[in-house]
């Protein structure tokens, strides 16, 4: 990889201030994914602002809503009692992304941050419709996904922490890639205070709900009920790992599937 | 250049090194610990894995200047002048052919067996699923893991 400036944050505060400063910057959370970017010379940044240092990013409180800090490990959330106690399809997840060495070090704001099309956080932050705290503004997540690889952060924002409202009942069904395992489908469903959601990652460019599986899932929370919907193919992700046509299929079985594990 | 400051395997060490430089890379080549091994560079063997505070990681996608001030347990450092019980399982039970990906196996195994002091089969391979044998001999590696959690709990 090219040599860069390396900076290890003491505080939120001059990890801003460092981003402000350099407009290529970039901020190393776990460094799971931008590591090996850098290592294919895909990404060049001039800077990195490492936030490892921060502990006050680090940790999982409260039972309802859940607020989990933005450098907190895959494998912290999928142990975490707290988690496992208030949303465990949350933590089975969290422990199902990448591999254990993975977990170690990956993270939720660092995954949210970097909004992989594939990546399983998405599915659970908006599912579950979480809060996304930031150092300047808290951002449903409505609001946070925009595209591929694209949401409503700031160049010099950064994740804090993420509050998620326990549910009534929430599961989460991937199908992995058996390599990676990202999810080249992953969906979860999930009872709120504010109604039945479907959250569908790893098919489209960025995560997306289904109206038509929430309100039949709200009539009859049952696998069954979700018979005869058909998911469009049109606008899903294709490529080497399957077919659009493939992607939908895999939104009805993993749907069916979710809504078993939530009932349990 | 940057100065780093961490423990390995129990030892204060202090190294200059460029922020681009991997961990990996101050292990073995400028700290000659080369039990830790390079296999695809692009994070899914394992080859290379390690221990950061304790917790396995992946010392090909971690830089250098990350371990300042953290400990570092290396391969070298997990015997303490004899075989460590999973490293005695291995060459007991028939874990390594060419012994390539032994080293991250058994840092990732000491990982788990950490928390987990009995792990069934099932617990183990899903473990180790960062842990490529292109031998393809899982079963001794597991027969090992399952040997050395019993021989560890009957120690403890």
């Amino acid at each position: 990889m090219y040599d860069f400036e390396y900076h290890r944050a003491g505080s939120v505060e001059e990890a801003v201030e460092r981003l402000g400063a350099s407009p290529e910057a970039k901020i190393l959370a776990g460094g799971m994914t931008l590591l090996p970017t850098m290592k294919l010379r895909l990404a060049q940044p001039e800077t990195l602002v490492d936030l490892g240092g921060l502990t006050e990013l680090r940790g999982v409180s409260g039972g309802d809503p859940v607020v989990i800090g933005a450098m907190t490990t895959h494998g912290e959330v999928a142990a975490s009692a707290e988690v496992a106690g208030s949303i465990p399809a949350l933590a089975g997840l969290a422990g199902g992304i990448g591999d254990a060495q993975v977990r170690n070090r990956g993270t939720l704001g660092g995954s949210l941050a970097n909004s992989d099309p594939a990546a399983d956080y998405p599915a659970a932050v908006l599912g579950l419709d979480a809060t996304i705290r930031t150092n300047r503004r808290s951002l449903p997540a409505e609001q946070y996904f925009r595209g591929l690889f694209e949401t409503a952060l700031e160049p010099d924002e950064i994740i804090v922490s993420v509050s998620f409202p326990k549910p009534a009942r929430a599961g989460y069904a991937k199908f992995a890639n058996p390599a990676s395992r990202y999810a080249v489908v992953g969906v979860f469903v999930a009872e709120t205070a504010r109604g039945l959601r479907v959250a569908v990652t790893g098919a489209g460019a960025c995560v997306f709900r289904l109206a038509e599986m929430e309100a039949a899932l709200s009539r009859d929370f049952s696998p069954q009920s979700l018979d005869g919907i058909e998911v469009p193919a049109d606008e899903l992700n294709e490529d080497l790992h399957a077919s659009a046509e493939y992607r939908a299929h895999l939104v009805g079985v993993l749907a069916r599937r979710a809504v078993a594990a939530a009932r349990g | 250049m940057h100065s780093v400051e961490f423990e390995l395997n129990g030892q204060p060490v202090s190294v200059e090194v460029e922020a681009r430089t991997l961990l990996v890379e101050a292990l073995r080549d400028r700290l000659r610990k080369t039990g830790t091994h390079v296999g695809c560079d692009t994070s899914q063997c394992g080859a290379c894995v390690v221990h950061l505070d304790g917790r396995s990681v992946k010392s090909c996608t971690l830089l250098a200047v990350q371990a300042d001030g953290r400990r570092v347990t290396t391969i070298e450092g997990v015997g303490d002048g004899e075989l460590h019980p999973l490293q005695a399982a291995f060459r007991e039970h028939h874990g390594l052919q060419c012994g390539y990906c032994t080293p991250g196996m058994i840092m990732s195994a000491l990982d788990l067996l950490q928390t987990n002091p009995d792990p069934d089969e099932a617990e183990i391979r899903a473990w180790l699923e960062g842990n490529l044998c292109r031998c393809t001999g899982y079963h001794g590696i597991v027969r090992a893991v399952r040997a050395a959690a019993a021989e560890m709990r009957e120690r403890s």
